[in-house]
């Protein structure tokens, strides 16, 4: 399955969660700090394990940095 | 006669109580250790974070300096252009931080990083309307601050000058009127360059300043943190005393009732 992970073309296995993704960016368990949109959806922590990902889905994984 | 003791004049956003009226921004710190020293010497308890892609080189976290801290997050929405953008962003700060307050920018230009006054409006609003608490970052503009106040935001954040700048309290004027007008608190958000800009944001009434560039980037941030801090402790101690009229001529502080004839 080809996903759009932050921005870059990705291939993720059939069936794939956004917790696969979160392996994929090598952040399994991701805490606090760390958040996810699917198709500009916010995708809820106790979701991640169950929300499966479509072809072409665009997934965002963002995380706490310095600012404002 | 009392002093008014600055320990006792707690500030109330939104039901929350702070001791502190200097908000920390975290940008600009060469390093975490860096922030965390200068966090603890500001005294802040309310300090603005901001969320990006995954960075693979990222070391160390800034959620876990700021819990050690124990200060609270307030999420920002830094790099936003559009109100779409806005409310996904502050949606995104609210599942990452557990937090449901929001600094809100929506920035209209990249040259001076000013606010898109429309845009603020349209994403405070529906931010409002989904049960965040918005502080919005705005222009210098009496009546956008009052619109912004009118749907709900629980703070207004006028800027003295563009972020990062340090120039300071450029429309005095302006700022005088919205913290005249409004009945949130007010708070100056961007161009405090050195202390002397916060002590006069403070004498003008402001219920608080938020800073980061001016100690994040000074040559010594800790020595910068504790000065800009005294400064807001001052401003506000001398907008609490009531300070005198300015005269265009001299008023004598010696009478000259008894003055000798030589």
């Amino acid at each position: 399955m080809n996903v759009v992970l932050n921005g870059e073309p990705t291939t993720l296995a059939d069936g794939a969660t956004v917790e696969s993704a979160l392996v994929a960016l090598d952040l399994p368990g991701a805490g606090r700090g760390v958040a996810v949109a699917v198709d500009a959806e916010v995708v809820p922590r106790g979701q991640w394990a169950k929300t499966e990902l479509h072809e072409g889905a665009r997934v965002e994984i963002l995380r706490a940095i310095q600012g404002g | 006669m009392a002093v008014t003791d600055t320990n006792t004049d707690a500030l109330t956003i939104a039901g929350k109580t702070l001791s502190s009226r200097l908000l920390l921004g975290t940008g600009g710190f060469r390093s975490l250790d860096a922030l965390a020293g200068a966090l603890t010497v500001s005294g802040s308890e309310l300090v603005t974070v901001a969320l990006r892609r995954i960075d693979p080189g990222q070391h160390g976290s800034i959620v876990d300096v700021l819990d050690t801290a124990g200060v609270q997050l307030l999420p920002n929405t830094a790099g936003c252009f559009t109100a779409r953008d806005a409310v996904l962003t502050a949606k995104m700060a609210r599942e990452a931080f557990e937090t449901n307050w929001v600094k809100l920018e929506v920035i209209g230009d990249e040259r001076t990083l000013l606010p898109d006054a429309v845009a603020l409006l349209e994403a405070a609003e529906e931010l409002v309307d989904d049960g965040f608490i918005v502080l919005p970052y705005t222009n210098d503009d009496p009546i956008l601050a009052r619109r912004l106040e009118d749907v709900g935001c629980a703070a207004v954040m006028p800027l003295g000058s563009p972020i990062g700048s340090g120039m300071g309290l450029l429309n005095t004027y302006n700022l005088r009127l919205i913290r005249e007008r409004a009945g949130v608190p007010v708070i100056l958000d961007a161009g405090v360059g050195t202390a002397s800009d916060a002590a006069l944001a403070m004498e003008l009434g402001f219920d608080a300043v938020l800073c980061a560039t001016a100690v994040s980037r000074a040559e010594e941030p800790e020595t910068m943190a504790r000065a800009i801090r005294l400064g807001v402790e001052a401003g506000r101690l001398a907008y609490r005393a009531g300070r005198i009229p300015r005269r265009l001529y001299a008023q004598a502080s010696t009478p000259e009732e008894g003055f000798p004839e030589y």
